[in-house]
């Protein structure tokens, strides 16, 4: 098994990960980033080349910032101990200090018909697209909510795809306080100009959302409607995501305090737990610079540099402030836990239906009963939208099991109990006995 | 031009550039079912991001890989699930 060790331990190489290693490298520190993915940049700088993913980039290289891709840290063998899984088998880690950058997943929500392939997220869109995916000439609704959407079409009709409409959810007079809210951002307020600029023939409808998508082999067709009217619209291709899930399990793992599927960090991105840190999407969705100035204040104090990273403390309070009024005016409508039929599949894992599950009485008596959320997402996709759905508290689960590795993941993860080399199943079923939250 | 990988998607041979990711290279030759699920539902792609698992299929004999989170390279063989897993 490989060993690695390094002074500052990074998880996530998005740009609050990039800002932290840049940081405490520059400080002197050995700092080791690990990232699943196959390259650096997180979600939003994924094969982006642009100046600041550049820069940040850079910086990470210029204080000797090493990398390993590819590989998803799953827990801690003992304590300053991680382990992670890669495709060439598990891989031990040994820390000092830990900064947690582990960023945010899409909220997807279940409606009638999203479970035909051309569903897709409109981030998980755009990263598809980011990797190959050609959609020249492809008709592509943009369905959801959030300060996403409109970027993401306006990226879709630069890849040459046809935008009809992009539905956001939110009512018009949800939006407008955020309009205000915006005057206080300055470089918010030239971005969202640019977009509408690069939108200019897109209509933007506020208050619709999808209430069906239907097509025999793919999606061919999606329905949105505001309660009253609802608008049909031929496609090739749907995107459709509802906000953003912070990724919390590796802190829960860990043991960090999470308060509301947050990691709770000091002013100084201190978690509950001694010498690990935390910063961006993890704590909140916050947008990029957000999870910037987060990055560089947990860099800095995991180097110690206490000072220099105390300074920074405005600039972070500003870029929260401007998250939470965008939260506000995104909020979800009562109207999305109603789409849901009898027949609409919840958990795609396990094929389990809304008539099922709705019923349970909570998310643990929902997996034991019916196996919502005990498929091999382990309740990634499903968990946040029953939250929604039924008000359920879902404790964020552990990432995927990769067969593959598990028996070798199960030794490498040693201490507890796991000598025995369980087999993919009893992995499974250990990982699955998180303590509801 | 970008230097291209030639890997085999359902048998037959696929040219694309590097740096292409499988699912990519999947839904580009118009395949847009990846897998099927537990009762038979096709289904495709949704997060494009490792997390949802709705992309999994067979690389290079290995079941259940994640097409979003592979990239293509020289050689690969790939297979789409048409049995249901
Ligand atoms: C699909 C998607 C698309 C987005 N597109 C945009 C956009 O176009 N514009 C915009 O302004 N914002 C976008 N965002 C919002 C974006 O997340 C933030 O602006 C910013 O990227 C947050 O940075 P971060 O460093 O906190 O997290 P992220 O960028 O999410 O980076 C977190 C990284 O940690 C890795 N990771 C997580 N858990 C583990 C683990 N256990 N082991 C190893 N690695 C792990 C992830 O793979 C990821 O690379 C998008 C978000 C999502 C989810
Ligand atoms: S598309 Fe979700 S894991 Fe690949």
């Amino acid at each position: 098994m490989e060993h690695r060790h390094a002074k500052v331990v990074v998880i996530g190489a998005g740009p609050a990960g990039l800002a932290a290693a840049a940081r405490a490298g520059e400080h002197g520190c050995s700092v080791l980033v690990i990232d699943d993915n196959p390259d650096s940049g997180g979600q939003i700088w994924r094969g982006d080349h642009g100046l600041r993913a550049r820069t940040w980039r850079a910086r990470c290289a210029a204080a000797g910032v090493a990398f390993v891709h590819e590989t998803a840290v799953i827990g801690e063998s003992a304590p300053g101990t991680l382990v992670a899984g890669r495709p060439r088998g598990p891989m031990r880690v040994r820390f000092e200090r830990l900064v947690l950058a582990t960023g945010a997943r899409e909220l997807f929500l279940p409606f009638p018909g999203w479970t035909l392939p051309g569903v897709f997220g409109a981030g998980g869109l755009q990263a598809l697209v980011k990797s190959g995916f050609d959609v020249r000439g492809m008709v592509i609704p943009v369905v959801g909510s959030g300060p996403l959407l409109p970027v993401i079409a306006a990226y879709l009709r630069g890849r040459g795809a046809r935008v009809p409409i992009v539905a956001e959810q939110a009512s018009a007079a949800s939006m407008r306080g955020l309009a205000t809210g915006l005057l206080g951002a300055p470089a918010k307020l030239i971005q969202a100009i640019r977009l509408r600029a690069a939108l200019w023939r897109t209509p933007y409808r506020t208050g619709y959302w999808p209430v069906q998508a239907t097509g025999e082999d793919r999606v061919r067709e999606v329905k949105v409607s505001n309660g009253q009217r609802t608008l049909t619209i031929a496609c090739d291709a749907l995107a459709c995501g509802f906000g953003l899930v912070p990724n919390i399990h590796v802190a829960s793992t860990l043991g960090c305090h999470i308060t509301e599927g947050r990691v709770d960090v000091s002013d100084l991105m201190r978690t509950s737990r001694e010498g690990v840190f935390a910063a961006g999407e993890a704590l909140g969705v916050g947008g990029v610079e957000c999870a910037l100035v987060e990055g560089e204040i947990a860099g800095l104090a995991a180097a110690g540099a206490e000072d220099e990273a105390a300074d920074l403390r405005g600039r972070r309070a500003r870029a929260r402030a401007f998250a939470g009024a965008l939260s506000d005016a995104f909020r979800l409508r009562e109207e999305l836990r109603r789409v849901v039929d009898d027949a609409t599949v919840v958990c795609r894992c396990e094929d389990v239906r809304w008539g099922r599950v709705r019923a349970r009485s909570c998310w643990r008596d929902a997996k034991l009963q019916t196996r919502c959320g005990m498929g091999p997402c382990q309740g990634r996709v499903c968990g946040p939208a029953m939250a929604f759905l039924r008000g359920w508290r879902v404790g964020d689960s552990r990432p995927p099991v990769y067969p593959a590795g598990a028996k070798d993941l199960a030794v490498a993860l040693g201490s507890a109990g796991a000598s025995a080399a369980p087999d993919e199943r009893g992995l499974r079923e250990r990982t699955n006995m998180e303590p509801e939250r | 031009m970008a230097e291209s990988v030639r890997l085999i998607i359902d048998g037959e041979h696929a040219d694309v550039p590097r740096g292409t990711s499988v699912a990519a290279a999947i839904l580009n030759r118009g395949t847009w079912g990846f897998r099927r699920s537990v009762e038979a539902e096709v289904r495709g792609p949704l997060c494009g991001m490792g997390t949802c698992q709705e992309c999994r299929l067979e690389i290079n004999g290995e079941p259940h890989q994640r097409a979003c989170m592979a990239m293509c390279v020289d050689g690969m063989v790939v297979r789409t699930g048409r049995a249901s897993d």
